[in-house]
């Protein structure tokens, strides 16, 4: 491909991460994490993600604004202005650091697609020739979730129940 | 056909790259929120351009389904703060 079609998205993703630091209304920051994290999934769909695409337009972009403002509904006073202090000195050392330092490392990573990187040859081809005789599922990605790793699965389920069952009991309307 | 649907895509950016303007820009609040929902209007569209380019539609229909669908209640939940907010 010559021309890569992920360069105006994540311009997009970034600029939209910029302003939910930079806005001065809570409000405002509220409503562009929402088109920060649906840029995010363009990018999981253009790079062919499609299921984790979907989660990140259904969760990211709709429940997380949903909850963040119920939220701030529940919570904060009436004038959602932020005043924020200037950040210190050391995080202005310390994070161009740390990007500088993810920068250098992403230079080691092998390219989108190649046949050879580690991911490719190390597992994947085990799974994809021996899932469906093992498990009987004929989508890989569920086998692998469903059965290679369910006890994983099972714990982040709970995980997320009981993170469900904290927000309805905090969130209930109180009766007085 | 593929350069065609690139040319369509990137347009569709550049006019979300406008309506990103208001969002960011916006001086008010209601200002935001409509450029949220144009955002979202297009980008409905972009990503189903996007299951043709890569002719898996069926896919991606659905996100795009799902995502107009909580998008809808994203709206809700946001004018309904604004209506409580304005009201007390």
């Amino acid at each position: 491909m010559i021309f890569s079609y992920e360069i105006p998205l994540l311009l997009l993703l970034l600029v939209t991460a910029a302003g939910a630091i930079l806005v001065k209304d809570l409000m405002s920051a509220v409503l562009l994490l929402g088109s920060y994290s649906f840029f995010l999934a363009l990018v999981w769909a253009w790079l062919g993600a499609v299921d984790v695409a979907f989660v990140e337009a259904v969760v990211g972009a709709g429940l997380a604004t949903v909850l963040f403002l119920l939220t701030l509904f529940r919570t904060a006073p009436k004038d959602t202005r932020l005043r924020r202090p200037p950040p210190s000195l050391t995080t202005l050392i310390i994070f161009p650091l740390l990007g500088i330092l993810l920068l250098y490392a992403a230079k080691d990573l092998p390219g989108f697609g190649d046949p050879n990187s580690p991911a490719s040859v190390h597992i994947s081809p085990t799974y994809l020739k021996q899932s469906y005789q093992d498990t009987h599922t004929p989508n890989v990605v569920t086998s692998v979730l469903m059965d290679y790793r369910s006890l994983d699965t099972m714990i982040e389920t709970v995980v997320i129940f009981s993170a469900g069952i904290a927000c309805a009991l905090l969130l209930r309307r109180q009766r007085r | 056909m593929k350069t065609f649907l690139i040319c369509v895509l990137v347009l569709l950016a550049i006019l979300i790259g406008v309506y990103l303007y208001r969002v960011l820009r916006g001086p008010t609040v209601f200002d935001r929120v409509l450029g949220l929902n144009g955002i979202s209007t297009k980008a409905i569209i972009l990503l189903i351009v996007i299951g043709i380019y890569f002719e898996r539609v069926d896919m991606f229909i659905d996100i795009s389904t799902g995502y107009a669908l909580l998008n809808l209640v994203g709206v809700l939940a946001v004018t309904k703060y604004l209506e409580e907010k304005g009201r007390s």
